[in-house]
């Protein structure tokens, strides 16, 4: 028996997720006495895969394989299946991710599992296996049972801090399995020129119709830059065309969960918090001081953003330097 | 072509949060139930501009007893010819996509469309099991998805951009924001509505739910927001450095 963990390969590494993801498989493998593996899928390897052995992995597979350079969630669910099966695996770990979310119900019902997707924090184990998520878009907390021998779980991004100490450097181990022939073919690929990628970032700076306009958007940009920060906007921004689309926050656009999240004459109505909500620090700089907003902040700045935020990119800088 | 859309019920955004005394399940009174919104918006509008091209039918498939009927009746007024409602309460998603599976599966759908994810449990776990009871290939959190002679072609997004990815046909698909535009339904089609086929199905026998929820419990309440004199931002940055510990 063993706790079996998806080490997603994104542009050739294992991101922050991965590492979390193996952390938390290594605690859940210790509560229950048995060893965490890694499983990792690609055309090819990362150079340093056996680093995941210091997340807490005992064992690191590969499958490296042509047919798993473009992402089919039918191709790679069979081979995490067949993975788990081959490993005598019960728990299986993935990123709640795209990709997870792709992976989850398929890796669930080809093995006859219990799926727990999104859960945020270790199982409890006192009375069957239990584990919590966040539901209604973070507005509150479900505890789950799950009732299969095997569990599959998809662990919410920056739910747990991703420990580099659990263990030492390891070879990558070679897992005889054959992957199917995908049907999913990747034609065209479009990334975001520079900046910080959003659904990753730790701090993140956002704006609203308060901004006035597009030729304001050099204030978010800034104190984005000053801070190492990803940009992100609220929908009415990107749907006057203000910002593009794959920047709007909230319940119909990217739901995400920095560290820190500035918003900047936002309102803060329902649908936008359903997206940033979860986020550990929040700081809202607004001129209203009814602005719904507040409610929701840890940090609040009434003040019109104009003066307020040439000042906050003049002091994080004179920090940092 | 033959689109099955699967719609699901869920609580209006604007609906307040509560959970029966005991925690045990979500607190319905003076709730206000709409259709999943992805379903709703993307997933059936885009179903139907299909069919507006290529010809076709549209099913609407649902899960869930007679208090979804308002729900079904309005995807049948946006424009669905034929809806089923599998009689049985959706009490897990596993549950749930073995159902729609049961009733998919001798059908034959050309193209299954799903919402990626409902705005209450927020799962995202139903397409996914679908598709591969089906056995089919599924492409999630689609932004947008065309077709051409048998090959769809779609966009998903990934890591910092969207891919475009191409497959062909039967397969499963969850629809994310872009896919379409929301459609009002209008008198006329509120009025055929009526008279189109809402078929009531019994579920599927000997299907048992592998997850159940247990409890709800609402988040610890925030602390009070600390309020930042506007002409001192150096607080704030310190504040963040040395309270918050976020940069
Ligand atoms: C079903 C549904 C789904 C939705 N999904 C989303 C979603 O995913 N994401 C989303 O963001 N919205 C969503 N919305 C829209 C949402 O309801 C709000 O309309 C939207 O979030 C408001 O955007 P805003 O805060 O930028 O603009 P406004 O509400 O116009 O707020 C602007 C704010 O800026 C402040 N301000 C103005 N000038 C200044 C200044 N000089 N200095 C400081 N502050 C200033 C104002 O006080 C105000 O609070 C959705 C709505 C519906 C009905
Ligand atoms: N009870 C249901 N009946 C039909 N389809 C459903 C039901 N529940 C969920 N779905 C579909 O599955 C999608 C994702 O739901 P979920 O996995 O619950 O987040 C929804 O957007 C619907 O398309």
């Amino acid at each position: 028996m063993s706790v079996l963990v998806f080490a997603e390969i994104q542009d050739g590494l294992f991101k922050k997720t991965t590492k979390e993801a193996v952390t938390y498989g290594r605690k859940v493998a210790d509560m229950l006495g048995v060893e965490c593996h890694a499983l990792a899928l690609g055309a090819e390897m990362p150079a340093d895969a056996g680093k995941l052995g210091l997340h807490g992995a005992a064992k690191i597979f590969g499958v490296s394989h042509e047919s798993l350079k473009d992402f089919d969630s039918k191709v790679y669910a069979h081979a995490i299946a067949a993975a788990a099966e081959q490993t005598g695996a019960k728990v299986i770990v993935l990123p709640f991710s795209n990709r997870g979310k792709a992976l989850g119900g398929r890796i669930a019902m080809r093995l006859n599992a219990a799926l727990g997707s999104g859960v945020n924090s270790l199982p409890d184990l006192s009375d069957g296996f239990q584990v919590k998520k966040p539901v209604f878009s973070g507005k509150a907390i479900a505890t789950i049972r799950l009732d299969a021998d095997v569990k599959v779980l998809s662990l919410m991004g920056n739910s747990i801090a991703p420990e580099d100490s659990l263990g030492s450097e390891i070879a990558l181990e070679p897992l005889s399995i054959s992957p199917e022939t995908p049907a999913v073919r990747v034609t065209q690929v479009e990334k975001q020129e520079g900046g910080v990628p959003l659904p990753e970032a730790e701090i993140v700076v956002s704006g609203g119709r308060g901004l006035k306009g597009p030729e304001n958007w050099h204030l978010i940009e800034d104190l984005a830059k000053a801070l190492g920060a990803a940009t992100a906007c609220s929908r009415p921004v990107a749907d006057s065309g203000w910002r593009p689309h794959h920047e709007h926050v909230g319940q119909t656009g990217l739901a995400i969960r920095p560290n820190l999240y500035i918003a900047i004459g936002i309102s803060g109505a329902i649908q936008h918090l359903a997206g940033v909500n979860n986020s550990k620090t929040i700081v809202v700089i607004n001129k209203d001081p009814e602005a719904p907003f507040f409610k929701a902040a840890d940090y609040g700045v009434v003040g019109d953003l104009f003066e307020v935020v040439p000042r906050l990119i003049e002091a994080v800088k004179a920090r940092s330097v | 072509m033959k689109i099955l859309v699967c719609i699901s019920r869920v609580p209006d955004t604007e609906a307040r949060v509560a959970f029966t005394a005991d925690g045990s399940a979500f607190d319905e009174s003076g709730v206000n139930f709409i259709m999943n919104p992805y379903d709703e918006w993307y997933a059936l509008v885009r179903a139907l501009e299909l069919k507006e091209t290529f010809g076709g039918t549209v099913v609407v498939a649902h899960v869930g007893t007679s208090v979804s009927d308002p729900v079904i009746r309005k995807a049948l007024a946006i424009g669905a010819d034929e809806a089923v409602r599998i009689d049985a309460e959706p009490k897990s998603a596993d549950f749930t996509a073995r159902q729609l599976a049961a009733f998919a599966k001798p059908e034959n759908f050309d193209l299954i469309l799903c919402g990626k994810e409902t705005i209450d449990y927020n799962g995202a776990e139903v397409p996914a099991m679908l598709a591969e009871l089906l056995d089919l290939p599924f492409v999630s959190h689609a932004e947008s998805l065309e077709l051409e002679g048998n090959e769809y072609s779609l966009k998903r997004p990934i890591a910092g951009g969207v891919e475009e990815v191409k497959l062909e046909g039967p397969l499963v698909v969850s629809a994310a924001k872009g896919m379409a535009e929301q459609r009002i339904p209008n008198m006329r089609g509120i009025m055929m509505a009526k008279r189109k086929p809402l078929k009531v199905i019994p579920a599927a026998e000997g299907v048992e739910s592998k997850t159940a929820f247990v409890h709800f419990e609402l988040p610890p309440k925030k602390k009070a927001v600390t309020l930042i004199d506007p002409e001192n931002m150096e607080e704030l940055v310190r504040l963040l450095h040395e309270e918050a510990k976020v940069i």
